[in-house]
């Protein structure tokens, strides 16, 4: 009997699951598998888009690549300074937030509208903002004097980055924010009053009680945050296509171009193979610090 | 930080002035932060022409340098409310899907005994990092060998896979929630397995499905990438892409105005939809992040 019920329970188990792991399969495990296989061949419109094996051709093409070092470099300088600002931001708003204050529902509200919108929609509201000639950024700058005049920031590969960042920032530390508050919100307030009984100031309780017991939602947050600035596209696609000189280009832009625009199948298909792995990299590195995190949170109350 | 500081404590009184002050101030810097870049095009929209091109920028327009002029512009160039019809389509079709094969699986995940079941879970905890990026070739294959191209379901597939990761997280962190006790009540009273999660289990599902379903449906309404690459028909587009292509007849003319008017139209749908469901947005979001 007890196995009839188990037998049972186990095929509605498979009956349950089995669409979504089908759907999964099709559209996340195929392209990957895909993308390793295609990155051994050939396929580009020089072959009329047949493929030829070509062994690790695509792979030795891509180490003298000079164009994808430096769409590495730059998603790198992306990723970090993207996820550290709004490392440090989403912490000072997950702060504000978590204090009691009239209309904290609405500020809250209004905290999260950033992330709700539509990621290329804003990168247009941030192509304006920084506009050289009609810019809101600019205007600010020349009426508190600080320029004399208007600055081209999406013309300078460097202001461009700085641009784009600004924007990445904006559009997702509220995401952070809403992570850490969350974890605020589980935080004892007793702790904070032994804290304030042992004459602590308000920076040592942050350091002593908040950051420790934080750990696991900040590496949480950063594991997102990391993953996704690493294949960020559509905000740099709209506010500079990766220019002006591939100033902004990062790996993402490149693929995309590689593929839709230089019809190279099998580089990009490396390109997806090498990308891929980097952040497999990335992300298991920082689930070994979640791990740790959570076994020293776990440890220290 | 401060809140639970003690009144008893002597540099309490002290502690309580600055933060009469520090914390307004930040209130409102953060107000700022988050709604300065939306409310500027949100002026510029409403904006004459001649009132955005002028120098120093208006923040302060006179009634006659407002007009709807922006909007009727946008209208003229494109089909705007087709776009925001196919985003709303793609979005809810994809939602529905992602719902109706998400939620048995995270209930399985969350109540059965499967074998396999911890394997299954970490592939749904890794695939949510997943940037589109590196999916879009390999769906291109599928859209071309299906010849999906131009096809709403080159789009609704791919959203419900990419929001599945997030249902499957989210409901299963609720089912785990949800006292057992109904379910084995049910199973004594002699229901099978299916009806008791159709009759049972899914009325009580439905607030966390409602919270699942607005993440998706806005992860949706952003995407931008599947979009750009398996629709290149005008009448087909959705809002992201749409929004993105809105040039001018030359590199030298941008249209900033319409551009303005169409950024307002397409997010309106999702501040509708954080200013009714904030509460819901951010227990999904961190149930979704965290309980995974």
């Amino acid at each position: 009997m007890v196995d009839y019920v188990r037998a049972q329970e186990r095929r509605t188990g498979w009956f349950l699951t089995i669409p979504a792991l089908l759907v999964l399969a099709l559209v996340f495990a195929y392209p990957i598998l895909r993308a390793f296989w295609q990155s051994f061949f050939t396929i580009n419109l020089g072959n009329q888009l047949t493929p030829a094996f070509n062994g690790l051709g695509n792979y030795i093409r891509m180490a003298q690549d000079g164009r994808f070092w430096n769409t590495l470099w730059n998603t790198t300088i992306f990723t970090v300074a993207t996820v550290s600002l709004e490392l440090v931001l989403g912490m000072g708003i997950a702060l504000v937030l978590n204090q009691s204050f009239k209309g904290r529902g609405i500020v809250r509200t209004i905290a999260i509208l950033p992330w709700a919108l539509p990621t290329a929609l804003i990168a247009l509201a941030w192509t304006w903002i920084f506009n050289d000639q009609y810019g809101v950024v600019n205007d600010l700058l020349l009426r508190l004097g600080l320029i004399s005049t208007g600055i081209n920031w999406l013309g300078d590969p460097t202001l461009a980055m700085i641009s784009v960042i600004i924007a990445d920032v904006w559009k997702t530390t509220p995401f952070i924010s809403i992570l850490l508050l969350a974890g605020l919100q589980s935080i004892p307030g007793d702790l904070y009053e032994a804290q304030a009984i042992d004459g602590a100031s308000p920076w040592q309780s942050f350091r002593q009680v908040t950051l420790p017991l934080l750990l696991p939602q900040i590496v949480i947050a950063l594991l997102f945050r990391l993953a996704q600035a690493f294949g960020i596209f559509d905000l740099i696609s709209v506010m500079t296509g990766g220019g002006p000189g591939g100033g902004t280009e990062t790996v993402s832009l490149y693929i995309y171009s590689t593929v839709m625009r230089y019809l190279d199948f099998g580089y990009g298909a490396a390109l997806v193979v090498v990308t891929f792995l980097l952040l497999v990299l990335v992300v298991a590195i920082a689930t070994f610090f979640l791990n740790r995190s959570r076994k020293r949170a776990s440890g220290a109350v | 930080m401060t809140t639970t500081v003690p009144e008893s404590q002597p540099r309490s009184a002290h502690q309580h002035g600055v933060r009469r002050i520090v914390l307004p101030v930040a209130v409102v810097l953060t107000v700022l932060f988050c709604l300065a870049p939306i409310l500027w095009q949100l002026l510029t929209s409403f904006k004459t022409d001649a009132a955005i091109a002028e120098i120093p920028n208006v923040y302060f327009p006179r009634p006659d340098q407002l007009t709807l002029d922006q909007y009727q512009k946008l209208f003229e160039r494109r089909p705007f409310f087709n776009y925001i019809f196919n985003s709303f389509l793609v979005s809810l079709a994809s939602t529905v899907l992602a719902l109706g094969i998400g939620a048995p699986a995270a209930y399985a995940l969350a109540r059965l005994k499967l074998q396999g079941e911890r394997i299954m879970l970490a592939a749904v905890l890794i695939v949510t990092l997943f940037p589109p990026i590196l999916l879009f070739l390999g769906l291109l294959d599928i859209v071309r060998y299906f010849n999906l191209g131009n096809n709403y379901l080159s789009l609704i597939i791919p959203y419900t896979a990419i929001n599945l990761p997030l249902t499957i997280l989210v409901m299963r962190s609720f089912f785990q929630q949800l006292p057992k006790d109904l379910e084995d009540a049910a199973r004594v009273d002699g229901y099978s397995t299916p009806r008791m999660l159709l009759d049972i289990v899914l009325p009580m599902t439905i607030p966390a499905l409602a919270t699942t379903g607005i993440l998706t449906f806005i992860s949706a309404w952003n995407e931008f990438i599947f979009a750009l690459t398996f629709i290149t028909r005008e009448d087909l587009k959705t809002v992201p892409v749409a929004g993105a292509q809105l040039g001018g007849a030359s590199p030298f003319e941008i249209p900033f105005g319409p551009i303005a008017a169409a950024t307002v139209l397409g997010t309106i749908p999702l501040v509708l939809l954080v200013l009714f469901f904030q509460r819901r947005i951010v227990q999904g979001l961190t149930s979704g992040a965290v309980k995974g």
